[in-house]
């Protein structure tokens, strides 16, 4: 029998800091008089220096890269690796330079705890305010600050004390306090390793000493249940039939039995069982773990929608959200653009509504512009095309941060701090309740499609007054219907004066939104059992239709304009221009329905 | 959580990211310990399944037992199997084997090329047919957009600047001064068209992670990394003209875990039995700019 070893634990550090303050030289120092180098390999670096006639520094260690050398800058977060008695650590290299802030992001956001570098000889600058800043957006709360190359200040306590004042009134703004300053030289390994001969007034830890007392980061299980859906698997190979809802817990805890509702649809089910391959059978995954899990009921929900279980807070659902963000892209962040948000494991479009104000991260002075520029850290509210769900930053961190894509490239982060009301509140909240309630058939939305040979779909026609929409919709009802296909042409005569019947009023248009709400709850009843709908309407807004997506899956929906001008701000689906007949009308729908494998396209 | 689940958790997310968002996705598999635990971790993510091809690279010069090992595995697993090879160098006899090429070219050609044309398509891919066991032309030609490949940070210095998610343009070369942004657990999965991601799983894993993993799931790996009575064992694989073993008497996965923490391996990088790395000073960082995994 080998003897257990007590396993030791992990921490992800970062060191970060101004350009040429001297990270790198700082940890190439610890790998070396650790000896956590392999053999040689100082040498090796030495004697390439000599040969290249430059004097050796620790850096070299570090910059493996040949145009890193070139440059003397760190392009890139190297990571190394590293050992104490107590912790495997690995060390994230941050670049100091501006250009690169990018590149420190990606290393920092790694990271449970920093060590931000301050060269003594330089002071506190841009770059040193700004890192810490980005540490404290981050969520990265313990950091050390190292006061570097001392010897170049005679290891003057003056000059150390003078930026400890500096620095720790900044990080008191920020909302960061430091755990401690240690005066170092990199260069001579002062403090670093050992303590140093050359500053007896200084009686704290030497940096090895301080990384030891950093704690882990605990394991959010305390927290509600969010797990941000990955995807929903059903490998059919070799007769599997599981049908596993997949994804990673971001904080709490599930145990088979709880009932999970999904955000933003407000769906419901019970957790049948966990999953995983090759490990025996678990009853309960945590916070952090990834897992599987299979439902009682089959729902449909898919990738993007957040778990959580009933019972624990509820996470907020909205389409305009107030956040603080950083912008990394080169062109700035601007008004009337569309961008993509990712949140968890959501993707939507989204724009920027309005700029509250833009701090300068390097002195936290607040100017109004009316962009945000690279660099530039903002607070802005955020319309999304549809609704997401989130948590804010102070309840639970992990579920309230995002990122945005501009052509391709992810060009900002940021996090939630507060879900602003938006037009479609009143109904979601209706309808949160309704998915909550819903009686589920026990024949499912694929069995049905299968059966009819036809996905469950909403074609909303709509048009200026004259357009002949009523005419287009009953052809299409008598087409798609010799075609054998299950469909329904709904009047909107036929709510108003029913469904619609206590709150119509003769001549007026009063209760507009109510009468799309109800118009939206009969399509969904329509939609859930199987039923291709038409619906006809004049001159739809952009905002109706948003209403009707807060109520039907907006997949389902087809939205067709009919008429060559667009009076109102929507943006159909399908813009039919001109035609000579009802007939063709018709036709461009109904490919248009092939296309979209609504109904099947014959070959 | 300890250190081994805190990695198979990160690699199974980074799998199933990668999964949802590419749609023309594969997964290099050299056939070595690493590529092997990358296609675990596969089954791991998805609960028993490889739902994309795996590819292989075939340069003719692999060590035999390594393409016995393969296929054996991909029977017994169903996996999509594809090799591809550069067959007009082979055919040219443009290899360092035939002594046309330093390693370094042999490389470029054999690994590098033959991999850029089967991800792009322009090279035949080699398919199993698993009614019969054999390889057959593919008829499927679709660059592949998505490729999951199994480098470790800690290889050597230009794969500890690796992103989970990194970006390759059309010719495959890699822009290591200009990388996408990676926090949060969000990844660059949008991409232009004509370009490619590289997805890595394995980034944060170490030699002897992979290994300690390999025992914790029990993993089959290829003989070839234990002594087999000759006091020899291979710690990295490739091909047979340009690796060359190390002195140990490990035989068996715990003996390997065991010779790794004791030290007695510190000084010598992993791939110090791979001859192609020592060639020129930045032998695999200039052969991964272009397209090396």
């Amino acid at each position: 029998m080998t003897e257990i070893k007590r396993e030791k634990e992990d921490m992800n550090l970062v060191f970060v800091g101004h350009v040429d303050h001297g990270k790198s030289t700082i940890i190439g120092r610890m790998l070396a008089d650790t000896g956590s180098l392999p053999d040689g390999k100082l040498e090796q670096v030495k004697e390439n220096c000599k040969r290249n006639s430059k004097p050796f520094e620790y850096a070299f260690l570090l910059d493996a890269l040949k145009d890193e050398q070139s440059q003397g800058i760190t392009i890139d977060s190297a990571r190394c690796f590293f050992q104490t008695q107590k912790r495997n650590y690995i060390i994230i290299d941050a670049p100091g330079h501006i250009e690169f802030l990018k590149n420190m992001v990606t290393g920092a956001s790694r990271a449970e705890a920093a060590l931000l570098v301050i060269d003594a000889n330089e002071g506190v600058r841009e770059n040193s305010r700004r890192h810490g800043y980005m540490l404290s957006m981050l969520g990265i709360k313990q950091v050390a600050v190292l006061v570097n190359k001392m010897d170049l200040v005679d290891y003057n306590p003056l000059v150390f004390e003078d930026i400890v004042q500096e620095y720790t009134q900044f990080l008191k703004k920020i909302d960061i306090q430091p755990e401690t300053f240690i005066p170092v030289s990199g260069m001579n390994g002062d403090n670093v390793a050992s303590l140093s001969q050359q500053m007896p007034w200084y009686k704290g830890r030497t940096v090895l000493e301080e990384l030891d007392q950093f704690k882990t980061e605990r394991v959010p299980e305390e927290k509600p249940f969010r797990m941000p859906v990955q995807d929903v698997y059903k490998f059919t190979k070799d007769g599997d039939n599981r049908r596993i809802i997949a994804g990673t817990i971001d904080t709490g805890v599930i145990k088979e039995g709880d009932t999970v509702v999904f955000y933003p649809s407000g769906k419901k089910s019970r957790a049948n069982s966990i999953q995983e391959f090759n490990k025996p059978h678990q009853k309960i995954k945590k916070a952090s773990e990834h897992a599987g899990i299979t439902l009682e009921e089959q729902i449909y929900v898919k990738r993007g929608e957040i778990a959580t279980i009933n019972g624990q807070p509820k996470p907020e659902v909205s389409t305009r959200i107030k956040t603080n963000i950083f912008w990394l892209g080169r062109k700035p962040m601007i008004k009337g653009k569309e961008y993509f948000m990712k949140v968890g494991t959501q993707k939507v479009r989204t724009r920027l509504e309005r700029i509250h104000m833009v701090l300068d991260a390097s002195t936290l002075d607040r100017r109004e512009k009316n962009q945000v520029d690279r660099h530039d850290v903002a607070e802005i509210t955020m319309k999304t095309e549809k609704a997401i769900a989130f948590d804010l930053a102070e309840t639970i961190n992990k579920t309230s941060r995002f990122v945005i894509i501009d052509d391709y490239e992810i060009t900002g982060g940021g996090i939630i701090t507060a879900s602003e009301a938006d037009q479609q509140a009143w109904v979601r909240d209706k309808v949160l309740v309704r998915n909550y309630k819903w009686i589920k058939s026990v024949i499912s939305k694929d069995r049905r499609a299968e059966k009819y040979s036809q996905k469950s779909s909403l074609i909303l026609i709509t048009g200026e007054k004259d357009a002949r929409r009523k005419e287009i919709a009953k052809d299409l009802e008598q087409t798609l219907f010799d075609g054998g296909k299950f469909v329904y042409y709904l009047g909107i005569g036929n709510i108003l004066y029913g469904v619609d019947a206590d709150i119509k009023e003769e001549g007026k248009d009063t209760h507009r939104k109510e009468h799309l709400r109800r118009m939206a709850e009969v399509a969904h009843i329509m939609l859930d059992s199987g039923t291709i709908l038409i619906i006809t309407a004049v001159e739809l807004l952009e905002a109706d239709v948003e209403t009707i997506k807060a109520i039907v899956d907006e997949e389902l929906i087809e939205t067709v304009w009919v008429g060559s001008d667009i009076s109102t701000d929507l943006k159909p689906e399908l813009h039919i221009t001109e035609f000579n007949d009802i007939r063709e009308a018709t036709q461009i729908i109904k490919s248009r329905l092939q296309e979209k494998g609504v109904i099947f396209k014959p070959f | 959580m300890n250190h081994i689940e805190r990695l198979e958790a990160r690699s199974v997310h980074v799998f199933r990211e990668a999964y949802a968002n590419f749609k023309n996705m594969c997964m290099l598999w050299s056939i070595g310990k690493d590529s092997t635990v990358l296609l675990w971790l596969a089954r791991k993510a998805f609960f028993g399944h490889v739902p994309f091809p795996l590819v292989h690279i075939d340069t003719s010069y692999k060590i035999p037992e390594m393409i016995e090992y393969r296929d054996k595995l991909a029977k017994k697993w169903k996996l999509d199997m594809i090799y591809g090879q550069n067959e007009e160098a082979l055919e040219n006899k443009q290899t360092f084997p035939d002594g046309n090429a330093t390693r370094i070219e042999c490389c470029r050609l054999l690994k590098t090329g033959a991999l850029r044309n089967t991800l792009n398509g322009r090279g035949i891919r080699y398919r199993m047919n698993h009614d019969t066991g054999d390889y057959q032309v593919d008829r499927n030609r679709e660059p592949y957009t998505g490729v999951i490949v199994g480098v470790r940070a800690d290889e050597e210095g230009s794969r500890s600047k690796e992103r989970y998610f990194s970006p390759r343009d059309t010719e495959n070369l890699w822009d290591i001064g200009d990388q996408p942004p990676e926090f949060w657990n969000q990844y660059k999965t949008d991409f232009a068209p004509g370009t490619h991601l590289r997805i890595h799983p394995l980034l944060d894993w170490t030699e002897v992670d992979i290994w300690k993993y390999i025992k914790r799931e029990n993993i089959p790996t290829v003989s070839l990394y234990y002594d087999q009575g000759n006091g020899k064992r291979y710690r990295s694989l490739g091909c047979y003209p340009c690796t060359f073993p190390i002195d140990s008497t490990a035989k068996t996965v715990d003996e390997v875990i065991e010779e790794l923490e004791s030290g007695l391996l510190k000084n010598i990088a992993e791939r110090s039995g791979r001859a192609q790395d020592k060639e020129d000073g930045g032998g695999l960082e200039e052969l991964r700019k272009n397209g090396y995994m």
